[in-house]
């Protein structure tokens, strides 16, 4: 008897794990996908193809090897769970096929984002824009609309706060890090990080001008966590405006 | 006030082609395809106490092949397999990586590598193995256009680093082992939007097209995957072609094979022919003709010409008219066993039963040829020209030919020799005469590229992994430096903060070399 409720002492865990791939989902997937898959930091998965997924094999390896070049990481699971996974995740995007498609007209969004907004000064589209913030090329990929919605009305909300490592492959916001520095001669300089190590820093300034220092040779080094130059536009659009621009920004998928 | 402006304007002039040594601005340095540079800080005095200033890493194992860009205190580097990256010239730190998705099914003969980007103003340009063209923004390696060159399915891809023109981007293609027939391509650099490309294969009723038999024209290969030279004042481009496809079977494209194996004058405009030279008429032994174009002005036989030199693939060295395409000289630099002379006309005497049989026939040079695509060099002070030569025989058969669109098409194939000891050496060869005046012999056969420089220096790199510096009037040794895997790239040389550096890539780490 003993013997057999240390057995299901060991399996209840498992089995109970093994058999939620809502509950799997919530806790690997939805901090950047969303609760219901909406998409947020990361992209929607509530739609019946998944352009990255056709089939469940090739989800299945997204989530065992992540999406080198992005910041979909490696997640870590049996087959079992994995398998789970998969089926929830596919049970969003038949439900989601059923609804409307969402508020906003990306076309008048466009026309936001180019003119009254002025996104391009800083923002880059295609071939179009400026370098000072990140790239949007594909942003409607990368995020979902509420993300986007929180960006725009809040920037600051959406800027890391943390020392996360620079990474390279990617057109994050912690790699728009504001710094400031001061030279050995007095210069004043302020831009954005491209790289960083132990010794040496290199910036972008907003005139796309590339500094390379060590660090020991400055006089003065601060690196702006949590701040963006970015401006809120809380005031700046109506609520339908928001909407458009957001629909706009959705609209973008890098497609060429 | 006239003749002040004159002397500003002299001085300008005079600033800017200063400033242009400074820096590496193209896959050879300069047009001329002479990899040469006139800094001349490290030098034969000094040149022992060189040393390691940086290091950079790929992730990838594919052979890192790249000729770096420098330009502005950034180094413009790809990386295998279709990668891009801007490296702080101080400190090798990447300022942006750009990755390319590739599909899984695309068709390289020789590994998933790539020798370069090229830059022009802003935007850095590469060539990718899914045969696109593709331009990133310099300052952030955001892309600007993708342009498909052609369709990678049917065997094509690229691999060499454009050639940036002040209005114009050239590219070539890879897959003569995939039955694809060649071209060379210019691009509009702000659109992507080809401009006019060269058929290396002339098609029904052009010139040239009667050098193959039947339809063989069509799978007739003669890729354009190794940087070409630019002469600004004729306004003509150079640039070598690879085998003609399929490799080793001659008999079912009887003829010359035009224009495989052969230097091309293409006016930089129209992307007209102005003149070819045909180094290896239906050759059956895979010597690509794809190799830097070295563009000499210099007094040859009692007058000032202009010259271009080809150290090639067939073993023998050529001198050649490059207004006209006149050929002067063609003599042998590495063991080769299957010609006896170049006639005066230009064309190989051909020794009988050289040619594969399916059982075999053993030749020099190999397959992998007298030399390859590794960079050559010339140095106006020494008046010399500078290869790595590879002695490295193989034996080759030959097989049924069987063309299907997108696989491998080469009928036949070869094999090393037992017994023998592949071996190296960098030669100095004299334009004048076509005579080897020092050579420096080498381990294994190299597959570095030389750089000359005015500190009467030559720099190369072995297959174990040794840098190197000899005296480019002698060859002899002045300093070597063990970086722990093969040498596959070429290297260059700039200055930064008044100081010279010499960068080269080996194994996965691009490496600058410095005095202090």
């Amino acid at each position: 008897m003993r013997y057999r409720a240390t057995i299901l002492a060991l399996l209840a865990p498992c089995a109970f794990a093994a058999t939620t791939g809502e509950a799997l989902f919530h806790q690997h997937c939805a901090p950047c996908h969303g609760a219901n898959g909406e998409g947020g930091r990361g992209p929607k998965l509530a739609r019946l193809k998944l352009p990255r997924a056709p089939d469940d094999a090739t989800l299945g390896s997204l989530i065992e090897q992540g999406i080198p070049g992005t910041e979909m990481p490696v997640t870590r699971m049996t087959d079992a769970e994995r398998a789970e996974v998969i089926a929830y995740v596919r049970s969003l995007g038949r439900a989601a096929s059923a609804q409307v498609a969402q508020a906003g007209d990306p076309k008048k969004g466009e026309l936001l984002f180019w003119g009254k907004g002025g996104c391009g000064q800083c923002h880059t589209v295609g071939p179009r824009g400026g370098r000072t913030g990140p790239d949007l090329t594909d942003i409607g990929v990368k995020r979902g609309p509420a993300n986007l919605r929180q960006s725009v009305l809040d920037p600051e909300a959406e800027t890391p706060d943390n020392f996360a490592q620079y990474r390279k492959v990617i057109y994050m916001p912690d790699n728009y890090l504001r710094v400031r520095v001061v030279t050995a001669d007095g210069k004043q300089i302020t831009g954005a990080r491209v790289d960083e190590d132990t010794f040496t820093i290199q910036i972008r300034d907003d005139g796309s001008h590339i500094y390379s220092f060590r660090k020991d040779q400055l006089k003065e080094l601060h690196e702006d966590w949590g701040k963006s130059p970015m401006p809120s536009f809380r005031n700046k659009f109506a609520a339908s405006e928001l909407d458009d621009l957001v629909a706009y920004l959705s609209s973008l998928t890098g497609a060429q | 006030m006239k003749k002040l402006l004159i002397v500003f304007a002299i001085a300008l002039a005079l600033a800017a082609a200063a400033a242009a040594q400074m820096e590496w601005v193209t896959y050879s340095g300069d047009y001329s395809g002479q990899r040469h540079s006139t800094l001349k800080q490290i030098d034969r005095t000094n040149v022992a106490k060189l040393h390691v200033k940086w290091m950079y890493q790929t992730n990838d194992l594919n052979q890192f092949e790249v000729t770096p860009i420098v330009s502005g205190g950034v180094m413009y580097i790809s990386e295998p397999p279709s990668n891009a990256a801007a490296l702080d010239l101080h400190t090798g730190r990447p300022l942006w990586l750009y990755r390319r998705a590739l599909p899984n099914d695309i068709h390289v003969c020789c590994g998933q590598v790539n020798r370069g980007v090229a830059l022009l103003g802003d935007v850095v340009y590469l060539g990718t193995l899914d045969a696109h063209l593709i331009a990133l923004d310099a300052k952030t390696g955001h892309m600007l256009w993708d342009t498909a060159v052609a369709d990678y399915k049917t065997g094509y891809s690229i691999t060499v680093a454009p050639l940036a023109l002040k209005d114009k981007i050239i590219i070539g293609m890879s897959g003569g082992e995939y039955g694809v027939r060649g071209f060379l391509d210019a691009y509009d650099p702000k659109t992507g939007a080809r401009l006019w490309r060269f058929w290396t294969v002339p098609g029904p009723g052009e010139p040239g097209h009667e050098t193959w038999a039947g339809d063989s024209w069509k799978t007739g290969s003669a890729a354009t995957w190794v940087t070409g030279s630019y002469d600004a004042n004729l306004n003509l481009i150079y640039w070598g072609t690879g085998n003609p496809g399929p490799d080793y079977d001659g008999d079912i494209r009887k003829g010359d094979d035009l224009y495989s194996d052969s230097l091309l004058a293409l006016d930089a405009s129209t992307g007209k022919l102005k003149w070819h030279y045909q180094f290896t008429p239906n050759d059956t032994h895979d010597w690509d003709s794809t190799h830097t174009p070295v563009l000499i002005d210099t007094q040859f036989r009692g007058r000032a010409r202009k010259l271009v030199a080809v150290a090639n693939r067939n073993g023998f060295f050529y001198v050649l008219d490059r207004e006209t395409g006149e050929f002067l000289i063609g003599k042998p630099f590495a063991k080769e066993i299957w010609a006896t002379e170049i006639d005066s006309h230009g064309r190989p005497i051909v020794i009988p039963n050289t040619r594969p049989t399916p059982e075999g026939v053993p030749m020099y040079p190999g397959v992998h040829g007298g030399t390859n695509y590794m960079s050559p060099s010339y140095s106006p002070e020494t008046g010399l020209f500078y290869v790595s030569a590879r002695q490295e025989p193989t034996s080759y058969y030959r097989a049924t030919p069987e063309y299907d669109a997108g696989t491998y098409y080469v009928a036949g194939g070869n094999r090393g020799i037992p017994g023998v000891e592949p071996s190296g050496a960098i030669k100095a060869l004299d334009p004048q005469s076509g005579e080897v005046r020092w050579e420096f012999p080498l381990h294994s056969p190299p597959w570095s590229g030389v750089l000359s420089t005015s500190g009467g220096l030559v720099f190369g790199g072995t297959a174990e992994g040794n840098v190197f510096a000899l005296d480019s009037a002698t060859g002899k040794p002045l300093w070597d430096f063990q970086t722990g895997a093969t040498v596959t790239s070429n290297p260059i040389s700039y200055e930064l903060d008044g100081k010279q550096y010499v960068a080269l890539a080996a194994g996965r780490a691009l490496i600058a070399f410095g005095l202090e």
